[in-house]
C-alpha cells in the first residue's frame, strides 16, 4: 500500500501542482470550450457536473497512468495503454504536446536520467500523465502526489477556462473545485490502488473509463477555425 | 449450465470457424448452453458462415454469468448476429449479472460481430466485458450498442468494458459506467448529457496501417476516429436505439 508523503516533499508537490509551473496547461480547457459552444455548460451547476464527469473518467485514467509511472511501471507500455484509452486523435495529439511541454519544464527543474531516457524514447512527446509520473519521481515525490497533480489538473483546467469562456464568477469556479475535493480524494485513492496492481499485473488492469462527449467534442473542437483554447 | 454462487445461471456458448478448404467457412464448434443458443443461418455470400445468437430465455438476470466465446481461425469469415436485443433485468437474489464476450481472430480471418442492442432495464445490474484478441492481419467489424432503460424507464446499473488487442498490444480499451450508483457525472455534459443510447463500432483492417480514414465528426454527437493502429472507432450517442443504429449504419456505409 502507498506510504504517506513525507512532509519534506510537500513544497516540491506545490511547485509541480502550481498552475504557474511552465508546462503549458493554461492553454487548454479540457473539453470545456467545446461543451460551452454546444450549450452543455452555461453556468456553475453544469460546470460542476462537467468536472465531476471528467474527474471520474479521463481524470481517473490519467491519474492511474501518472501514479503507475511514478511507481516505476515501464513508460512505453503505459504510453501504449494511454493511446488505447484515447480514441480521439485530437486528444492523443494534445496529450503528447502537453507531455513534451511538461518534459521541457521538468528536465530544467529536476534533471533526471529517467526523464532523459523518456525524452529520447518519445522525441515527439509521451502522453502527459506518463511524463507527469516520471517528473514526480524526479522531484522525489510519490505515486499519490502524481495522482493528486493529475486529478487536480483534470478539473482545474476546465474550471479556470470556463471563467474566461462564460465570464463566470471566479468565486463560483473555485467553489466548484472545493465541492469536488472529497471526490478528488476518492479518485486519487482508486488511481493509486490501480497503479499498485499494475506493478504486479501489468498495465491492462489500469482503469479505462471513457467520456464519449469529451472524445466527440475534441474532434469537433479541433476543426474550428477560431477558438480560445488549444483543446 | 450450472448455478453461480449467487443462485443465478452460468452458461457458455462457443463458436469456432475455420476455412473449409473449398473456399467456404466451416463451423467445427457450435455449442449452446442453457439460455444461450447459437444457430447457423444462411450466409449472404459463399465464403462466410453466419451464426445467430438466440436468447431462449430472457436475461441476463441478477446473479447470472453468461459467456460467449467465438474464434475465427485462419482464412475463416464469420458473421455473428443476434435474433433480438439482450435485456438486462434485476434478479430474485438482488446480485449483479455478468456477461463476458471473448473473441479471437487469426491472421487472414474476418469476424463481423453485430449483435442487437443491450438494454439496461430499471433495477438491473450488469457488468459486460468484451475482449477481442486479434492476430496481425486479422479483420474485425464489431458493434456494441447500449440502451439505458426501456422506453421512458430509468436505466439500471451498467458497466461495460471493451478491450481490443492486436498482436498482444492494446489497440482500444474503453469502459463506460452508468446508471444509479455509478461514479458521478455519468449523465452530465462531459459524458452522456442525457442521451439514452450509445454505441461503438470498431473496424480493424490491415490496410489501414498504410492509410486509415481521416477523423470526422458525424452530426451532433458522433465521431469517427482513427486509432493508434490499423483501426477506426465510431463513437455515437443518440436519443434512442433507432437513431443510434442509423448513425452507426451510415458510418459503416462510409467505411465501405
Amino acid at each position: 500500500m502507498p506510504t504517506p508523503t513525507p512532509s519534506t516533499t510537500r513544497a516540491a508537490l506545490l511547485v509541480l501542482a502550481d498552475g504557474r509551473f511552465p508546462a503549458g496547461g493554461h492553454a487548454h480547457s479540457g473539453g470545456a470550450e467545446a461543451a460551452v459552444r454546444a450549450g452543455r455548460i452555461t453556468g456553475a451547476a453544469e460546470l460542476e457536473e462537467f468536472c465531476r464527469g471528467r474527474l471520474h473518467t479521463a481524470g481517473l485514467v490519467a491519474a492511474s497512468l501518472a501514479a503507475a509511472a511514478a511507481l516505476g511501471v515501464g513508460p512505453a507500455p503505459l504510453d501504449a495503454a494511454a493511446d488505447a484509452r484515447t480514441p480521439s486523435p485530437a486528444l492523443r495529439r494534445v496529450a503528447r504536446r502537453l507531455g513534451r511541454q511538461l518534459m521541457r519544464a521538468a528536465r530544467a527543474t529536476w534533471p533526471s536520467a529517467e526523464l532523459d531516457a523518456l525524452a529520447d524514447r518519445f522525441p515527439k512527446g509521451a502522453h502527459q500523465p506518463v511524463v507527469l509520473g516520471l517528473t514526480a519521481r524526479a522531484a522525489g515525490l510519490g505515486a499519490e502526489d502524481a495522482a493528486y497533480c493529475s486529478v487536480y489538473e483534470s478539473v482545474g483546467g476546465p474550471a479556470s477556462a470556463t471563467v474566461r469562456l462564460l465570464s463566470l464568477d471566479p468565486f463560483d469556479a473555485t467553489g466548484v473545485l472545493a465541492r469536488l475535493a472529497p471526490e478528488m480524494d476518492l479518485v486519487v485513492g482508486r488511481a493509486v490502488e490501480a497503479a499498485w496492481r499494475a506493478v504486479d499485473e501489468g498495465v491492462d488492469v489500469l482503469p479505462a473509463v471513457s467520456a464519449p462527449l469529451l472524445e466527440i467534442g475534441a474532434e469537433a473542437h479541433g476543426g474550428w477555425a477560431v477558438r480560445l483554447f488549444a483543446s | 449450465m450450472t448455478a453461480t454462487a449467487t443462485g443465478g445461471v452460468r452458461a457458455t456458448a462457443r463458436i469456432a470457424a475455420r476455412a473449409d478448404g473449398r473456399g467456404g467457412t466451416a463451423l467445427p464448434v457450435l455449442e449452446s448452453e442453457g439460455p444461450l443458443a447459437v444457430r447457423r443461418t444462411r450466409a449472404a455470400s459463399g465464403d462466410e458462415a453466419r451464426v445467430m445468437l438466440v436468447g431462449a430465455m430472457s436475461g441476463p438476470l441478477g446473479g447470472d454469468h453468461f459467456t460467449v466465446a467465438a474464434r475465427a481461425g485462419a482464412g475463416a469469415r464469420l458473421r455473428v448476429g443476434s435474433a433480438a436485443a439482450t435485456l438486462a433485468l434485476p434478479g430474485q437474489t438482488g446480485g449483479g449479472a455478468r456477461y463476458d464476450v471473448r473473441l479471437d481472430v487469426a491472421a487472414g480471418a474476418e469476424l463481423c460481430w453485430l449483435p442487437e442492442q443491450l438494454i439496461s432495464a430499471r433495477g438491473s445490474e450488469l457488468y459486460v466485458s468484451s475482449r477481442v484478441d486479434l492476430a496481425p492481419g486479422a479483420r474485425l467489424v464489431l458493434r456494441e450498442e447500449q440502451v439505458l432503460g426501456r422506453a421512458g424507464e430509468e436505466p439500471g446499473r451498467l458497466t461495460s468494458r471493451l478491450t481490443v488487442r492486436l498482436g498482444g498490444r492494446p489497440l482500444l480499451d474503453q469502459e463506460l459506467a452508468c446508471g444509479p450508483g455509478a461514479p458521478g457525472g455519468w449523465d452530465g455534459p462531459a459524458v452522456l448529457a442525457g442521451h439514452r443510447a450509445l454505441g461503438q463500432l470498431v473496424v480493424v483492417r490491415p490496410e489501414y496501417a498504410e492509410s486509415a480514414p481521416a477523423a470526422r465528426v458525424l452530426g451532433e454527437c458522433a465521431a469517427l476516429t482513427p486509432l493508434a493502429g490499423p483501426a477506426v472507432l465510431v463513437t455515437a450517442l443518440a436519443a434512442d436505439a433507432l437513431r443510434l443504429r442509423r448513425v452507426l449504419d451510415e458510418a459503416l456505409a462510409v467505411l465501405g
